[in-house]
Order: structure tokens, then C-alpha cells, then sequence
């Protein structure tokens, strides 16, 4: 136990046993490469990633697995700190009810099972592991892209079978933390219908007057031809200034909101590519980009134009709030004396989720597993 | 109408600067392909590079405009365009550079079953195999931008003798090193992918290596700003 050459030459790993939907690893995105035609990618919920490494005391967009529409499963090959954040998918660890935004520790061989995110839950899991998912770094980023076949495992989504090294776990990593620094698909309201902010630009004067009304007054719906590359939007159709949608091909951002012939708006997301040649009446602003990558398809969205100042205090707020907030503690403890030893222990109750089952968590000096407990009724 | 009117008027002075959301100003120098303004575009982006600015976090120069990618949490955006603003009007007064741009030699295998539509587009130009094969090795070709995917360039300069419309039906997967002819454009796939230009011929030269950083090399053989010569070969090796 105390052997540390035995530990360390061990390496940690996780099996994934089933991937649904779509499990990919990402990190905060590969910058740096766009003028050579490279995509960011990166997560789609990057609060989520934030928040979960935070919660396994990783850097913040170290690499984790993003989940879409849950259904995987994996198996810890030894003992780790992990947390799930983003959407919510009644996950159990070993047939015990999760809840998200609170690290835990996994046994040996400990099953993590994910459901199905209910709608207006969210559509993507983020899966943060103490030490990070330690797939190669290819142009200074895990994140897989997988249309040009870059990062993650051989440039593909997760498949059954594969095995995701992690890292050592950094020496702050403590099961038992909590978050609740914003409002999260664990604890805010769903996402039925949203406000999504925008600065208007850069090519907002490629559209009429009664076009950029018809933008930011319509409701618009996402639809199911969308996924990390953009948000395909139905809705009122938006008139350009000139009859023509097309310009030269120029770069456009996270969160570009370009509008092609149909006059139906796509919002750019994650596995953009770097260049586009519509364009582009908005850009969403970065503290909604979150919202938008869990956006499941049905989900109704109205567009309000703010300035680029208030977008940036936003943006400072948001990541204070997300960066910097204390974590709490899941578990309140108090100290027991067992054979003359000192030893914290305390259990609570949560919930998953906001109509998910009751959870109960565990926490012995430091160390919070999920248990099953049945309430106890005293006798008179 | 007086609406209308006055849209369609619209005058824009250039170059203009844009705010792209929070994270992003855009330095627009027109809005059409031209080579002077493309270098206008690379040498206000080597301005922006030799100053080190730490909000700075990335570059993305395209046909006739400069993406830059910036961390409002060091500057905001007032500090950010006050800065691109005076990069801007240094960028204006460099000279024109007289160093002729790196040129990239592609060697190429043209037609048969590297090139499966030379045939089409010898064809539609009224020319024979031979004829489209010397006039698309003729010409040196500008690199406006690269984009699309990993690699791939914005090739300029194409003879119109040779310009072909796209195929009907894209191809599901066209080879790595596929050269092809889409309207006025010519360029190079650097990966596998689907795609609807007509295919002339094809390079066994890797075009993009993940992998090339490691050595401190560019991962992109063709970069931005450069230019790429065809050169037929009958063979690949």
C-alpha cells in the first residue's frame, strides 16, 4: 500500500462496456490550427467540463468523456474519483442511484450505468475522472474531431471494448464535492424553450431591415439535422438585403449564426469547420453557447440582441462563477471514535435530477460513495 | 421603401472592423478575391503576430479578411479594437514585400485511375487530355486560404479554358491527394472525403501531418500565403 513504485506503475484505466448514442473524448477544443483548416471542436457543454474536473480537482478542460443521449456503460479498473455533470440520465454506480454535480469514488471493478436524459434534461453527459482521460494529444488537444478523424481514440467515437487511460489523480481529488456555483441541468430550470443571446454581426447588414426583425422576433424550433457542428433552426425565413445569402468564404466562430438560401438560420457549434461562405447575421454569446449544446431537437428558441460590452461582463461572471465559486461538501460529517481513532463519517440524501429517484451518499473520512438505504422506521 | 432604398445604397468603407460575438473581431479589406488585398490580409496578421499581444489567441486569415480570435478577460473589447487599430494602420504602411512567395511542387499523376474526369473535363473544354494537363501544370496557383478541412487550400488562378462544373452526383469517398477542377477553382484533397469536384489526377504527397509539430514543423505542407506548382509525373514513385 505504501509501495509507491508499485502504484505508480499501474496504470489506471476505464472500460468502456457500451458507448450509445455517442461517447467522444473532449477537452476545451484544439486552438491554433484554424488557418490550416483544422476544427476546434472541443465540448459542446464546456461549463459542464469545467464544472466536473473542478469536482475531481482536475484543470478545468482537461479531457473527459461527452456523452450524447446517454445509454453507455464503463467499468473502473481501479479505484477513482469521478463525476458526472451536464445532462441528467438517472446514472447508477453498481445498480446505486447517482446525482449529478457531485464527485464520488468507484471501487475496483465498480460499474457506472448511464439511462436516457428525459426531455428537457439536456443531451450530453460529461464524465470527469481524477487525473483526466489520457488519450494521445494531437495538435495540443484530445478532443475528437471526428469528420477529419483527429484526437480521441484513433480519431472515432468510443466503442465497446476500448480502454480510456486516466491520468494520477491530482492530490486534491476528494470525493464528497458538490457544485452549485449556476444553475445546471441538475439543479435549474429545463430546457423546453430558451433565450438565447446574441451581438448581431458581422454581416448583419447582408440582411433587411424587416429580415433582422424577423430574427429576433420569430420562434424558432431546433431540429433533428443537428449535432456538434451546428444547430439547424426551423422557423420564419430571414430575407437578405440582396436576394443572395453567399459571400466569400470567411472564418466564422463558435456560436456563428449564418443563414444559408433556405433563409433558416444555423448556429454554429463545437466541430464547425473553421471557414464558411454564408452569411452570418449574429453570433451567440459565449455564456449561451452551453445552452445551445444541449439543445435536443424540439426545443424552441427565441434570439435577443445584446451589445458586446454586456456579453463580456457575462462572460467575466459566468466564469467566476464556474472557475472560481467554492465547492460545497455533499455530505456533512462529524467526528466518530472508533478504537481509539479519529474518523469522519456522515450520510445524506439528494435527489437525481429533478424527478429522478431519492440518492443517498456516504462519506468515510474524506472518501463519498453512493449507497442504497431504506429508511428506518424506529419501533414505539 | 426609403428603407430599402437607402440598403441598397449601402456604401462601406474599407478596410472595416466587426465585433464577432464576444470573443472575436473580424478585419474586413472588401468583399471580393483579390491577390493585393489577400496580402494585405497576411501582412496585417503578421503585424498582429510580431507584437505578442497576450489576449491574442488566434488567427484566421481568408480571402479578404483577418478572424481575430481573442480573450476578452485580458482585453476587452474597446482595449481589442483600439490595438487592431493601430495594427491596421501599421500594416498599411509596410512595403509590399518583394520576396516571392514559397512555392509548394506537387508532383502529380494525371488521368486514368488517379484522375478519373480528366477525360470530362478535356471534353467540356473542347481540348485534349494533354492540352488540360499542360494548362493546369502551367500556372503557378495562389493559396488565399486554407479551410474546409485539415489542410485543404483555396487555390486562385485557374485558366477558365478549364473550368468544369461539379459532378452531378458528389463521390462518396475521393482518394487523399485527389486533384480536381470545380467551376473556376482548382485544389487538392488532402484527406479521404466525400466530394463533387471533378477529379484530373492525384499526389502521393502527404499534405497533412498531426504528427509534423513534433519535429517543429508545420502539420500543413501547403501553408497560407504560399503558392503550389503541378507537376506531371507518370508515375508515383
Amino acid at each position: 500500500m505504501t509501495d509507491r513504485a508499485i502504484d505508480s506503475s499501474r496504470t489506471s484505466r476505464i472500460r468502456v462496456i457500451a458507448a450509445g448514442p455517442q461517447s467522444l473524448v473532449q477537452d476545451g477544443g484544439r486552438t491554433g490550427f484554424q488557418k490550416l483548416g483544422v476544427s476546434v471542436s472541443g465540448a459542446a457543454d464546456i461549463d459542464a467540463l469545467n464544472i466536473g474536473n473542478r469536482l475531481v480537482g482536475n484543470d478545468p478542460y482537461d479531457a473527459a468523456v461527452e456523452i450524447l443521449l446517454g445509454g453507455a456503460e464503463f467499468e473502473f479498473e481501479t479505484t477513482a474519483t469521478f463525476a458526472l455533470t451536464g445532462a441528467e440520465t438517472g446514472a447508477t454506480l453498481d445498480g446505486v442511484p447517482l446525482t449529478g454535480d457531485v464527485s464520488y469514488s468507484a471501487h475496483i471493478a465498480a460499474r457506472l450505468v448511464l439511462g436516457m436524459p428525459a426531455p428537457g434534461q439536456g443531451l450530453r453527459t460529461y464524465l470527469a475522472v481524477a487525473g483526466g482521460i489520457k488519450t494521445p494529444r494531437i495538435l495540443g488537444s484530445r478532443s475528437t474531431h471526428v469528420a477529419s478523424e483527429i484526437g480521441g481514440v484513433d480519431g472515432r467515437a468510443l466503442a465497446p471494448g476500448d480502454l480510456l487511460e486516466i491520468g494520477q489523480a491530482p492530490a486534491i481529488a476528494g470525493s464528497g464535492k458538490m457544485f452549485n456555483g449556476i444553475d445546471t441541468l441538475a439543479n435549474g430550470p429545463e430546457l423546453l424553450a430558451v433565450n438565447v443571446r446574441v451581438v448581431l454581426g458581422p454581416q448583419d447588414d447582408e440582411f433587411s431591415a424587416a429580415g433582422i426583425r424577423t430574427f429576433l422576433d420569430s420562434t424558432y424550433v431546433v431540429t433533428d439535422q443537428s449535432n456538434r457542428q451546428g444547430i439547424r433552426l426551423d422557423g420564419p425565413v430571414i430575407e437578405s438585403r440582396t436576394g443572395s445569402y453567399d459571400i466569400v468564404s470567411d472564418a466564422v466562430v463558435n456560436g456563428s449564426v449564418q443563414v444559408p438560401g433556405d433563409g433558416k438560420p444555423i448556429v454554429l457549434l463545437a466541430d464547425r469547420q473553421p471557414t464558411g461562405g454564408y452569411a452570418k447575421i449574429a453570433t451567440v454569446i459565449t455564456v449561451d453557447l452551453p445552452t445551445l449544446g444541449q439543445a435536443a431537437p424540439g426545443t424552441k428558441i427565441t434570439f435577443v440582441a445584446i451589445g458586446v460590452d454586456e456579453s463580456q461582463q457575462l462572460l467575466a461572471e459566468r466564469s467566476k462563477r464556474v472557475l472560481e465559486s467554492e465547492l460545497g461538501q455533499a455530505v456533512g460529517t462529524f467526528l466518530v471514535q472508533v478504537n481509539d481513532q479519529h474518523v469522519a463519517v456522515g450520510v445524506t440524501e439528494g435527489e437525481t435530477g429533478r424527478r429522478g429517484p431519492v440518492t443517498h451518499i456516504a462519506q468515510i473520512n474524506d472518501v463519498a460513495y453512493p449507497i442504497s438505504a431504506v429508511k428506518y422506521t424506529p419501533a414505539e | 421603401m426609403t428603407e430599402q432604398a437607402s440598403a441598397a445604397d449601402l456604401k462601406v468603407e474599407y478596410p472595416r472592423m466587426l465585433a464577432v460575438g464576444d470573443s472575436a473581431l473580424l478585419i474586413e479589406f472588401g468583399s471580393e478575391i483579390d491577390p493585393e488585398m489577400n496580402s494585405r490580409v497576411y501582412a496585417l496578421a503578421g503585424q498582429i503576430e510580431a507584437s505578442n499581444n497576450a489576449a491574442v489567441i488566434e488567427l484566421v486569415p481568408t480571402y479578404r479578411s483577418l478572424l481575430v480570435h481573442y480573450n476578452p478577460l485580458v482585453s476587452d473589447y474597446r482595449e481589442m479594437s483600439s490595438f487592431l487599430d493601430d495594427a491596421v494602420a501599421g500594416a498599411n504602411e509596410l512595403p509590399a514585400s518583394a520576396a516571392r512567395p514559397n512555392v509548394i511542387e506537387l508532383p502529380v499523376v494525371y488521368g486514368g485511375e488517379d484522375g478519373p474526369d480528366l477525360e470530362t473535363v478535356a471534353e467540356h473544354a473542347g481540348l485534349s487530355t494533354q492540352e488540360v494537363i499542360e494548362i493546369h501544370a502551367g500556372t503557378d496557383y495562389r493559396v488565399y486560404m486554407l479551410g474546409f478541412a485539415p489542410g485543404f487550400p483555396y487555390l486562385g488562378g485557374l485558366d477558365s479554358r478549364i473550368a468544369c462544373p461539379r459532378l452531378k452526383t458528389p463521390r462518396t469517398k475521393v482518394p487523399a491527394g485527389s486533384v480536381g477542377i470545380a467551376e473556376s477553382q482548382t485544389g487538392v484533397y488532402p484527406n479521404a472525403s466525400p466530394g463533387g469536384w471533378q477529379l484530373i489526377g492525384r499526389t502521393a504527397v502527404k499534405l497533412f501531418d498531426p504528427g509534423a509539430t513534433a519535429a517543429n514543423k508545420s502539420p500543413s505542407l501547403i501553408t497560407p500565403g504560399s503558392e503550389v506548382r503541378f507537376v506531371p509525373v507518370q508515375t508515383h514513385d
